[in-house]
Protein backbone atom coordinates (compact mmCIF):
# COMPACT_ATOMS: atom_id res chain seq x y z
CA UNK A 1 0.00 0.00 0.00
CA UNK A 2 1.25 3.44 -0.85
CA UNK A 3 1.48 6.23 1.71
CA UNK A 4 -1.61 8.41 2.04
CA UNK A 5 -1.60 11.14 -0.58
CA UNK A 6 -0.64 14.65 0.53
CA UNK A 7 -3.64 16.99 0.67
CA UNK A 8 -4.20 19.00 -2.49
CA UNK A 9 -2.93 22.58 -2.09
CA UNK A 10 -5.44 25.40 -2.20
CA UNK A 11 -5.57 27.27 -5.51
CA UNK A 12 -5.23 30.99 -4.74
CA UNK A 13 -6.21 33.26 -7.64
CA UNK A 14 -5.93 37.02 -8.28
CA UNK A 15 -8.85 39.43 -8.40
CA UNK A 16 -8.33 43.03 -9.50
CA UNK A 17 -12.04 43.60 -10.11
CA UNK A 18 -15.40 42.07 -9.29
CA UNK A 19 -15.69 40.30 -12.68
CA UNK A 20 -12.18 38.86 -12.18
CA UNK A 21 -13.17 37.65 -8.70
CA UNK A 22 -16.27 35.95 -10.09
CA UNK A 23 -14.17 34.41 -12.89
CA UNK A 24 -11.79 32.94 -10.29
CA UNK A 25 -14.60 31.61 -8.09
CA UNK A 26 -16.57 30.17 -11.03
CA UNK A 27 -13.52 28.44 -12.52
CA UNK A 28 -12.41 26.58 -9.42
CA UNK A 29 -10.31 28.82 -7.17
CA UNK A 30 -10.23 27.74 -3.52
CA UNK A 31 -9.34 31.30 -2.52
CA UNK A 32 -9.12 34.71 -4.15
CA UNK A 33 -6.83 37.52 -3.09
CA UNK A 34 -7.62 41.18 -3.58
CA UNK A 35 -6.87 44.69 -2.34
CA UNK A 36 -8.38 48.05 -1.52
CA UNK A 37 -8.34 50.91 -4.04
CA UNK A 38 -5.32 52.64 -2.44
CA UNK A 39 -1.60 52.34 -1.74
CA UNK A 40 -2.03 49.77 1.03
CA UNK A 41 -1.63 47.05 -1.61
CA UNK A 42 1.13 46.37 -4.13
CA UNK A 43 -1.14 46.55 -7.19
CA UNK A 44 -2.25 50.12 -6.65
CA UNK A 45 -3.03 50.80 -10.33
CA UNK A 46 -5.46 53.39 -11.65
CA UNK A 47 -8.97 51.96 -11.87
CA UNK A 48 -8.02 48.60 -10.34
CA UNK A 49 -9.15 46.99 -7.07
CA UNK A 50 -12.20 47.20 -4.84
CA UNK A 51 -14.17 50.04 -3.27
CA UNK A 52 -16.18 49.24 -0.11
CA UNK A 53 -19.29 48.23 -2.07
CA UNK A 54 -17.62 45.96 -4.64
CA UNK A 55 -15.49 44.49 -1.83
CA UNK A 56 -18.60 43.54 0.16
CA UNK A 57 -20.27 42.16 -3.00
CA UNK A 58 -17.15 40.16 -3.84
CA UNK A 59 -16.80 38.66 -0.38
CA UNK A 60 -20.47 37.69 -0.38
CA UNK A 61 -20.14 36.08 -3.81
CA UNK A 62 -17.01 34.12 -2.91
CA UNK A 63 -18.27 32.94 0.47
CA UNK A 64 -21.60 31.96 -1.07
CA UNK A 65 -19.69 29.52 -3.26
CA UNK A 66 -17.34 28.24 -0.57
CA UNK A 67 -14.33 30.24 -1.75
CA UNK A 68 -12.02 31.99 0.75
CA UNK A 69 -11.14 35.68 0.48
CA UNK A 70 -7.62 36.85 1.32
CA UNK A 71 -7.03 40.59 1.53
CA UNK A 72 -3.57 41.92 0.66
CA UNK A 73 -2.27 44.88 2.68
CA UNK A 74 1.23 44.19 1.48
CA UNK A 75 2.92 47.57 1.14
CA UNK A 76 4.93 49.30 3.85
CA UNK A 77 3.32 52.10 5.93
CA UNK A 78 4.91 55.41 4.94
CA UNK A 79 6.22 57.94 7.41
CA UNK A 80 3.45 60.10 8.88
CA UNK A 81 0.68 57.97 7.34
CA UNK A 82 0.79 54.79 9.42
CA UNK A 83 -2.86 55.29 10.36
CA UNK A 84 -3.99 54.68 6.77
CA UNK A 85 -2.52 51.16 6.91
CA UNK A 86 -3.96 50.48 10.37
CA UNK A 87 -7.39 51.60 9.18
CA UNK A 88 -7.07 49.19 6.24
CA UNK A 89 -6.33 46.33 8.67
CA UNK A 90 -9.36 47.31 10.79
CA UNK A 91 -11.56 47.49 7.68
CA UNK A 92 -10.36 44.08 6.52
CA UNK A 93 -11.14 42.52 9.91
CA UNK A 94 -14.60 44.16 9.93
CA UNK A 95 -15.31 42.82 6.43
CA UNK A 96 -14.84 39.27 7.64
CA UNK A 97 -12.12 38.22 5.21
CA UNK A 98 -10.64 34.79 5.81
CA UNK A 99 -7.11 36.15 6.11
CA UNK A 100 -5.14 39.39 5.81
CA UNK A 101 -1.88 39.19 3.88
CA UNK A 102 0.67 41.50 5.52
CA UNK A 103 4.33 42.31 4.83
CA UNK A 104 5.31 44.90 7.45
CA UNK A 105 6.25 43.63 10.94
CA UNK A 106 4.85 46.76 12.61
CA UNK A 107 1.52 46.16 10.92
CA UNK A 108 1.62 42.44 11.80
CA UNK A 109 2.14 43.47 15.42
CA UNK A 110 -0.81 45.90 15.24
CA UNK A 111 -3.07 43.34 13.56
CA UNK A 112 -2.41 40.50 16.00
CA UNK A 113 -2.93 42.72 19.05
CA UNK A 114 -5.96 44.61 17.75
CA UNK A 115 -7.69 41.66 16.07
CA UNK A 116 -6.49 38.56 17.94
CA UNK A 117 -8.85 36.15 16.17
CA UNK A 118 -7.95 37.32 12.67
CA UNK A 119 -5.99 34.87 10.52
CA UNK A 120 -2.78 36.48 9.23
CA UNK A 121 -0.58 35.48 6.29
CA UNK A 122 2.95 36.71 5.69
CA UNK A 123 3.13 38.32 2.24
CA UNK A 124 5.80 37.50 -0.32
CA UNK A 125 6.72 41.18 0.06
CA UNK A 126 7.75 40.35 3.63
CA UNK A 127 10.68 38.60 1.96
CA UNK A 128 10.95 35.69 4.41
CA UNK A 129 13.02 32.99 2.70
CA UNK A 130 14.17 30.99 5.75
CA UNK A 131 12.22 28.97 8.30
CA UNK A 132 13.82 31.08 11.03
CA UNK A 133 12.21 34.24 9.61
CA UNK A 134 8.87 32.47 9.16
CA UNK A 135 8.95 30.96 12.65
CA UNK A 136 9.70 34.42 14.05
CA UNK A 137 6.54 35.75 12.40
CA UNK A 138 4.64 32.75 13.76
CA UNK A 139 5.92 33.16 17.31
CA UNK A 140 5.56 36.92 17.51
CA UNK A 141 2.42 37.57 15.46
CA UNK A 142 0.70 34.20 15.12
CA UNK A 143 1.18 34.09 11.34
CA UNK A 144 -0.52 30.97 9.98
CA UNK A 145 0.73 30.98 6.40
CA UNK A 146 3.74 32.42 4.59
CA UNK A 147 4.07 33.10 0.87
CA UNK A 148 7.60 32.26 -0.24
CA UNK A 149 9.58 34.58 -2.50
CA UNK A 150 10.36 33.05 -5.88
CA UNK A 151 14.06 32.60 -5.16
CA UNK A 152 14.13 29.14 -3.58
CA UNK A 153 14.79 25.78 -5.20
CA UNK A 154 12.25 23.04 -4.60
CA UNK A 155 14.67 21.37 -2.16
CA UNK A 156 14.94 24.62 -0.23
CA UNK A 157 11.15 24.97 -0.14
CA UNK A 158 10.95 21.45 1.28
CA UNK A 159 13.58 22.32 3.90
CA UNK A 160 11.48 25.30 5.01
CA UNK A 161 8.31 23.20 5.19
CA UNK A 162 9.99 20.54 7.37
CA UNK A 163 11.08 23.12 9.89
CA UNK A 164 7.99 25.25 10.41
CA UNK A 165 4.43 24.78 11.66
CA UNK A 166 3.38 27.62 9.31
CA UNK A 167 1.55 26.68 6.10
CA UNK A 168 3.63 27.40 3.01
CA UNK A 169 2.24 29.02 -0.14
CA UNK A 170 4.29 29.20 -3.35
CA UNK A 171 3.78 30.82 -6.73
CA UNK A 172 2.52 28.51 -9.43
CA UNK A 173 1.97 30.74 -12.42
CA UNK A 174 2.52 34.31 -13.58
CA UNK A 175 4.94 36.92 -14.83
CA UNK A 176 8.37 36.77 -13.29
CA UNK A 177 10.41 39.79 -12.28
CA UNK A 178 13.86 39.83 -10.67
CA UNK A 179 12.04 38.22 -7.72
CA UNK A 180 13.79 40.25 -5.09
CA UNK A 181 10.36 40.66 -3.58
CA UNK A 182 10.00 43.28 -0.90
CA UNK A 183 13.60 44.38 -1.39
CA UNK A 184 13.59 45.61 -4.98
CA UNK A 185 14.29 49.31 -5.59
CA UNK A 186 14.78 49.26 -9.36
CA UNK A 187 11.49 51.10 -9.90
CA UNK A 188 12.48 53.74 -7.35
CA UNK A 189 15.83 54.14 -9.10
CA UNK A 190 14.00 55.11 -12.29
CA UNK A 191 10.90 56.92 -10.94
CA UNK A 192 11.34 57.49 -7.22
CA UNK A 193 8.37 55.20 -6.61
CA UNK A 194 8.20 51.44 -6.06
CA UNK A 195 5.81 48.69 -4.88
CA UNK A 196 6.94 49.07 -1.27
CA UNK A 197 6.30 52.82 -1.17
CA UNK A 198 3.35 53.57 -3.49
CA UNK A 199 2.07 50.10 -4.29
CA UNK A 200 3.13 50.01 -7.94
CA UNK A 201 6.22 48.94 -9.84
CA UNK A 202 7.04 51.33 -12.70
CA UNK A 203 3.81 53.36 -12.28
CA UNK A 204 1.95 54.02 -15.54
CA UNK A 205 2.34 57.79 -15.36
CA UNK A 206 6.07 57.32 -15.97
CA UNK A 207 5.60 54.95 -18.91
CA UNK A 208 5.65 56.08 -22.53
CA UNK A 209 5.05 53.74 -25.47
CA UNK A 210 6.49 55.62 -28.43
CA UNK A 211 5.57 54.45 -31.91
CA UNK A 212 8.44 54.90 -34.35
CA UNK A 213 8.60 53.77 -37.98
CA UNK A 214 9.15 49.99 -37.81
CA UNK A 215 9.55 49.89 -34.03
CA UNK A 216 8.05 50.82 -30.70
CA UNK A 217 10.14 52.39 -27.95
CA UNK A 218 9.35 52.05 -24.26
CA UNK A 219 10.51 54.73 -21.88
CA UNK A 220 10.27 54.76 -18.10
CA UNK A 221 10.58 58.30 -16.76
CA UNK A 222 12.59 59.13 -19.88
CA UNK A 223 14.92 56.12 -19.62
CA UNK A 224 14.86 54.00 -22.78
CA UNK A 225 13.88 50.51 -21.58
CA UNK A 226 13.46 48.65 -24.84
CA UNK A 227 12.82 48.94 -28.56
CA UNK A 228 10.55 46.33 -30.16
CA UNK A 229 10.43 45.56 -33.86
CA UNK A 230 6.91 45.31 -35.31
CA UNK A 231 6.90 41.51 -35.03
CA UNK A 232 8.61 41.23 -31.67
CA UNK A 233 6.59 40.49 -28.52
CA UNK A 234 6.52 43.30 -25.96
CA UNK A 235 6.98 43.04 -22.19
CA UNK A 236 6.06 45.05 -19.12
CA UNK A 237 7.91 48.39 -19.03
CA UNK A 238 10.11 47.66 -16.02
CA UNK A 239 13.85 48.18 -15.67
CA UNK A 240 14.44 44.49 -14.93
CA UNK A 241 12.96 43.50 -18.30
CA UNK A 242 14.76 46.10 -20.39
CA UNK A 243 17.35 45.53 -23.06
CA UNK A 244 20.46 47.56 -22.43
CA UNK A 245 23.81 48.19 -24.03
CA UNK A 246 26.49 46.48 -22.00
CA UNK A 247 30.05 46.67 -23.31
CA UNK A 248 28.90 47.15 -26.87
CA UNK A 249 26.21 44.47 -26.83
CA UNK A 250 22.46 45.08 -26.49
CA UNK A 251 20.54 42.39 -24.61
CA UNK A 252 18.33 41.60 -21.61
CA UNK A 253 21.03 42.50 -19.10
CA UNK A 254 18.93 41.64 -16.03
CA UNK A 255 16.39 39.09 -17.24
CA UNK A 256 14.26 38.17 -20.21
CA UNK A 257 10.46 38.58 -19.91
CA UNK A 258 9.17 35.15 -18.90
CA UNK A 259 6.38 33.52 -16.96
CA UNK A 260 6.61 30.95 -14.22
CA UNK A 261 4.69 27.72 -14.90
CA UNK A 262 4.90 24.81 -12.44
CA UNK A 263 2.56 22.32 -14.16
CA UNK A 264 5.43 19.92 -14.89
CA UNK A 265 6.55 19.78 -11.22
CA UNK A 266 3.08 19.91 -9.66
CA UNK A 267 3.38 16.37 -8.18
CA UNK A 268 6.64 17.34 -6.42
CA UNK A 269 5.12 20.55 -5.07
CA UNK A 270 2.23 18.61 -3.58
CA UNK A 271 4.46 15.81 -2.27
CA UNK A 272 6.69 18.14 -0.23
CA UNK A 273 3.62 19.55 1.52
CA UNK A 274 2.98 22.93 -0.07
CA UNK A 275 -0.43 24.05 1.22
CA UNK A 276 -1.35 26.69 -1.35
CA UNK A 277 -0.43 27.61 -4.90
CA UNK A 278 -0.70 31.24 -5.91
CA UNK A 279 -1.40 32.68 -9.33
CA UNK A 280 0.15 36.08 -10.03
CA UNK A 281 -1.76 38.82 -11.84
CA UNK A 282 -4.23 41.09 -10.05
CA UNK A 283 -3.48 43.61 -12.80
CA UNK A 284 -4.70 41.21 -15.49
CA UNK A 285 -8.22 41.04 -16.89
CA UNK A 286 -11.07 38.59 -16.11
CA UNK A 287 -10.16 36.70 -19.32
CA UNK A 288 -6.69 35.89 -17.93
CA UNK A 289 -8.11 34.86 -14.57
CA UNK A 290 -10.59 32.55 -16.29
CA UNK A 291 -7.95 30.88 -18.45
CA UNK A 292 -5.34 30.38 -15.74
CA UNK A 293 -7.74 29.32 -12.96
CA UNK A 294 -9.49 26.82 -15.22
CA UNK A 295 -6.19 25.29 -16.31
CA UNK A 296 -4.62 24.97 -12.86
CA UNK A 297 -7.88 23.59 -11.45
CA UNK A 298 -7.89 20.92 -14.15
CA UNK A 299 -4.26 20.06 -13.41
CA UNK A 300 -4.79 19.82 -9.64
CA UNK A 301 -7.91 17.70 -10.10
CA UNK A 302 -6.07 15.44 -12.54
CA UNK A 303 -3.29 15.01 -9.98
CA UNK A 304 -5.83 14.09 -7.31
CA UNK A 305 -7.50 11.48 -9.49
CA UNK A 306 -4.55 10.16 -11.53
CA UNK A 307 -1.83 10.21 -8.85
CA UNK A 308 1.41 8.93 -10.31
CA UNK A 309 -0.09 8.70 -13.76
CA UNK A 310 -0.39 12.51 -13.78
CA UNK A 311 0.98 14.08 -16.93
CA UNK A 312 0.79 17.61 -18.29
CA UNK A 313 -1.79 17.87 -21.06
CA UNK A 314 -0.75 19.83 -24.16
CA UNK A 315 -3.92 21.94 -24.08
CA UNK A 316 -3.09 23.14 -20.54
CA UNK A 317 0.34 24.27 -21.70
CA UNK A 318 -1.15 25.93 -24.78
CA UNK A 319 -3.70 27.82 -22.71
CA UNK A 320 -1.06 29.06 -20.26
CA UNK A 321 1.51 29.84 -22.98
CA UNK A 322 -1.03 32.14 -24.62
CA UNK A 323 -1.33 34.42 -21.59
CA UNK A 324 2.37 34.29 -20.66
CA UNK A 325 4.46 37.40 -20.82
CA UNK A 326 7.27 36.95 -23.32
CA UNK A 327 5.54 33.80 -24.61
CA UNK A 328 7.90 31.54 -22.74
CA UNK A 329 7.60 29.78 -19.44
CA UNK A 330 10.20 28.57 -16.97
CA UNK A 331 10.37 26.73 -13.66
CA UNK A 332 12.09 29.79 -12.19
CA UNK A 333 14.31 28.97 -9.23
CA UNK A 334 12.50 25.72 -8.40
CA UNK A 335 14.74 23.47 -10.50
CA UNK A 336 17.94 25.50 -10.30
CA UNK A 337 20.94 23.23 -9.67
CA UNK A 338 22.75 25.90 -7.62
CA UNK A 339 21.64 27.76 -4.49
CA UNK B 1 -20.30 36.95 -20.75
CA UNK B 2 -18.39 34.67 -23.09
CA UNK B 3 -20.29 31.51 -22.28
CA UNK B 4 -21.21 29.48 -25.28
CA UNK B 5 -19.49 31.18 -28.19
CA UNK B 6 -15.99 32.03 -29.26
CA UNK B 7 -14.67 34.76 -31.51
CA UNK B 8 -12.04 33.23 -33.79
CA UNK B 9 -8.88 35.10 -34.69
CA UNK B 10 -9.25 36.41 -38.20
CA UNK B 11 -8.00 39.15 -40.42
CA UNK B 12 -10.11 40.80 -43.09
CA UNK B 13 -8.57 41.04 -46.56
CA UNK B 14 -6.56 44.15 -47.38
CA UNK B 15 -9.08 45.65 -49.77
CA UNK B 16 -11.62 46.00 -46.94
CA UNK B 17 -9.39 48.48 -45.15
CA UNK B 18 -8.63 50.26 -48.42
CA UNK B 19 -12.34 50.73 -49.10
CA UNK B 20 -13.28 51.27 -45.44
CA UNK B 21 -10.84 54.13 -45.00
CA UNK B 22 -12.57 56.00 -47.81
CA UNK B 23 -16.04 55.64 -46.28
CA UNK B 24 -17.41 58.26 -43.90
CA UNK B 25 -16.15 57.60 -40.35
CA UNK B 26 -18.95 59.26 -38.38
CA UNK B 27 -21.18 56.17 -38.12
CA UNK B 28 -18.44 54.32 -36.15
CA UNK B 29 -18.06 57.21 -33.74
CA UNK B 30 -21.83 57.50 -33.24
CA UNK B 31 -22.26 53.76 -32.63
CA UNK B 32 -19.34 53.59 -30.20
CA UNK B 33 -20.44 56.66 -28.27
CA UNK B 34 -24.03 55.36 -28.07
CA UNK B 35 -22.78 52.09 -26.58
CA UNK B 36 -20.57 53.85 -24.05
CA UNK B 37 -23.37 56.22 -23.03
CA UNK B 38 -25.67 53.25 -22.52
CA UNK B 39 -23.07 51.87 -20.09
CA UNK B 40 -22.92 55.27 -18.34
CA UNK B 41 -26.70 55.41 -18.08
CA UNK B 42 -26.81 51.90 -16.63
CA UNK B 43 -24.19 53.03 -14.08
CA UNK B 44 -21.85 50.26 -15.20
CA UNK B 45 -18.83 52.55 -15.29
CA UNK B 46 -17.40 53.67 -11.95
CA UNK B 47 -17.64 57.43 -11.38
CA UNK B 48 -14.09 57.93 -10.10
CA UNK B 49 -12.71 56.44 -13.32
CA UNK B 50 -15.12 58.44 -15.51
CA UNK B 51 -13.98 61.68 -13.86
CA UNK B 52 -10.42 61.10 -15.09
CA UNK B 53 -11.69 60.90 -18.69
CA UNK B 54 -13.13 64.44 -18.66
CA UNK B 55 -12.20 66.38 -21.83
CA UNK B 56 -9.63 63.78 -22.95
CA UNK B 57 -9.56 62.84 -26.63
CA UNK B 58 -9.73 59.13 -27.56
CA UNK B 59 -9.32 57.35 -30.88
CA UNK B 60 -10.19 53.76 -31.73
CA UNK B 61 -8.88 52.45 -35.05
CA UNK B 62 -9.88 49.10 -36.53
CA UNK B 63 -6.91 48.24 -38.73
CA UNK B 64 -8.46 45.72 -41.06
CA UNK B 65 -11.74 47.57 -41.68
CA UNK B 66 -10.14 50.99 -42.06
CA UNK B 67 -12.68 52.32 -39.57
CA UNK B 68 -11.76 55.00 -37.08
CA UNK B 69 -13.70 56.74 -34.31
CA UNK B 70 -12.69 59.70 -32.16
CA UNK B 71 -14.61 60.74 -29.08
CA UNK B 72 -14.36 62.56 -25.80
CA UNK B 73 -16.13 62.54 -22.43
CA UNK B 74 -17.66 65.76 -21.17
CA UNK B 75 -20.34 66.60 -18.64
CA UNK B 76 -21.34 63.01 -17.95
CA UNK B 77 -21.60 61.90 -21.59
CA UNK B 78 -19.34 60.45 -24.26
CA UNK B 79 -19.45 62.64 -27.38
CA UNK B 80 -18.19 61.92 -30.89
CA UNK B 81 -15.47 64.18 -32.27
CA UNK B 82 -15.68 64.33 -36.06
CA UNK B 83 -12.69 66.57 -36.77
CA UNK B 84 -10.25 66.01 -33.91
CA UNK B 85 -7.67 68.56 -35.10
CA UNK B 86 -5.06 67.21 -32.68
CA UNK B 87 -3.44 63.96 -31.64
CA UNK B 88 -5.61 61.95 -29.22
CA UNK B 89 -4.62 61.61 -25.57
CA UNK B 90 -5.12 57.88 -25.94
CA UNK B 91 -5.36 55.72 -29.06
CA UNK B 92 -6.19 52.03 -29.54
CA UNK B 93 -5.55 50.16 -32.78
CA UNK B 94 -6.20 46.49 -33.53
CA UNK B 95 -7.87 44.18 -36.02
CA UNK B 96 -11.61 43.66 -35.71
CA UNK B 97 -11.20 40.13 -34.31
CA UNK B 98 -9.01 41.40 -31.45
CA UNK B 99 -11.55 44.06 -30.50
CA UNK B 100 -14.36 41.49 -30.56
CA UNK B 101 -12.29 39.07 -28.45
CA UNK B 102 -11.70 41.87 -25.93
CA UNK B 103 -15.39 42.80 -25.82
CA UNK B 104 -16.27 39.14 -25.38
CA UNK B 105 -13.77 38.85 -22.46
CA UNK B 106 -12.20 36.02 -24.36
CA UNK B 107 -8.72 37.48 -24.54
CA UNK B 108 -6.76 39.48 -22.01
CA UNK B 109 -5.69 42.97 -23.20
CA UNK B 110 -2.19 42.47 -21.77
CA UNK B 111 -1.87 39.25 -23.78
CA UNK B 112 -2.92 41.02 -26.98
CA UNK B 113 -0.60 43.90 -26.16
CA UNK B 114 2.41 41.61 -25.52
CA UNK B 115 1.66 39.83 -28.79
CA UNK B 116 1.45 43.18 -30.56
CA UNK B 117 -2.12 42.52 -31.66
CA UNK B 118 -3.36 45.54 -29.70
CA UNK B 119 -1.59 48.88 -30.00
CA UNK B 120 -2.02 51.46 -27.26
CA UNK B 121 -0.39 54.86 -27.68
CA UNK B 122 -0.59 58.12 -25.77
CA UNK B 123 -1.11 58.63 -22.04
CA UNK B 124 -0.29 55.25 -20.48
CA UNK B 125 -2.01 55.94 -17.18
CA UNK B 126 -5.18 57.00 -18.97
CA UNK B 127 -4.95 53.74 -20.93
CA UNK B 128 -4.75 51.79 -17.69
CA UNK B 129 -7.79 53.63 -16.29
CA UNK B 130 -9.81 52.77 -19.41
CA UNK B 131 -8.63 49.14 -19.44
CA UNK B 132 -9.39 48.62 -15.78
CA UNK B 133 -12.72 50.45 -16.07
CA UNK B 134 -13.86 48.13 -18.86
CA UNK B 135 -12.51 45.07 -16.99
CA UNK B 136 -14.57 46.05 -13.92
CA UNK B 137 -17.86 46.37 -15.83
CA UNK B 138 -20.42 43.75 -14.92
CA UNK B 139 -22.21 43.37 -18.25
CA UNK B 140 -25.73 42.37 -17.26
CA UNK B 141 -27.92 42.30 -20.33
CA UNK B 142 -26.04 43.69 -23.30
CA UNK B 143 -26.97 41.88 -26.48
CA UNK B 144 -24.71 38.96 -27.33
CA UNK B 145 -22.47 39.18 -30.35
CA UNK B 146 -24.19 37.36 -33.17
CA UNK B 147 -20.79 36.35 -34.55
CA UNK B 148 -19.61 32.75 -34.54
CA UNK B 149 -22.28 31.56 -32.13
CA UNK B 150 -21.96 27.85 -31.51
Amino acid sequence: MSAPAAPLPALVCPAGSLPALKAAVDNGADAVYLGFKNDTNARNFAGLNFDPKTMADGIRYAHGKGCEVLLAINTFPQAGRVDAWRRAVDAAADLGVDAIILADVGLLDYACRRHPGQRLHLSVQGSATSYEAINFAHREFGVRRAVLPRVLTLAQVEHVIRNTPVEIEVFGFGSLCVMNEGRCWLSSYACGESPNTVGACSPAKYVKWDKQPGAMETRLNGILIDRFGDDEPAGYPTLCKGRFQVQGETYYALEEPTSLNVLSILPDIVKIGVRAIKVEGRQRSPAYVTQVTRTLRAALDALASDGERYHVKPNWQAELAKVSEGNQATLGAYNRPWR
Amino acid sequence: MNQGFTVPKFRLPGFVAAVGAKLPQWPHALALVAGLNLAVKMRLLPEDSLNTLEDRLFRVRVRDTGGEAAFTYRGGLFRPVFRPGREPDLAFAANLSAFLQLLNRQEDPDTLFFNRELEITGDTELGLVVKNMLDAVEWPSLPRLPLARR
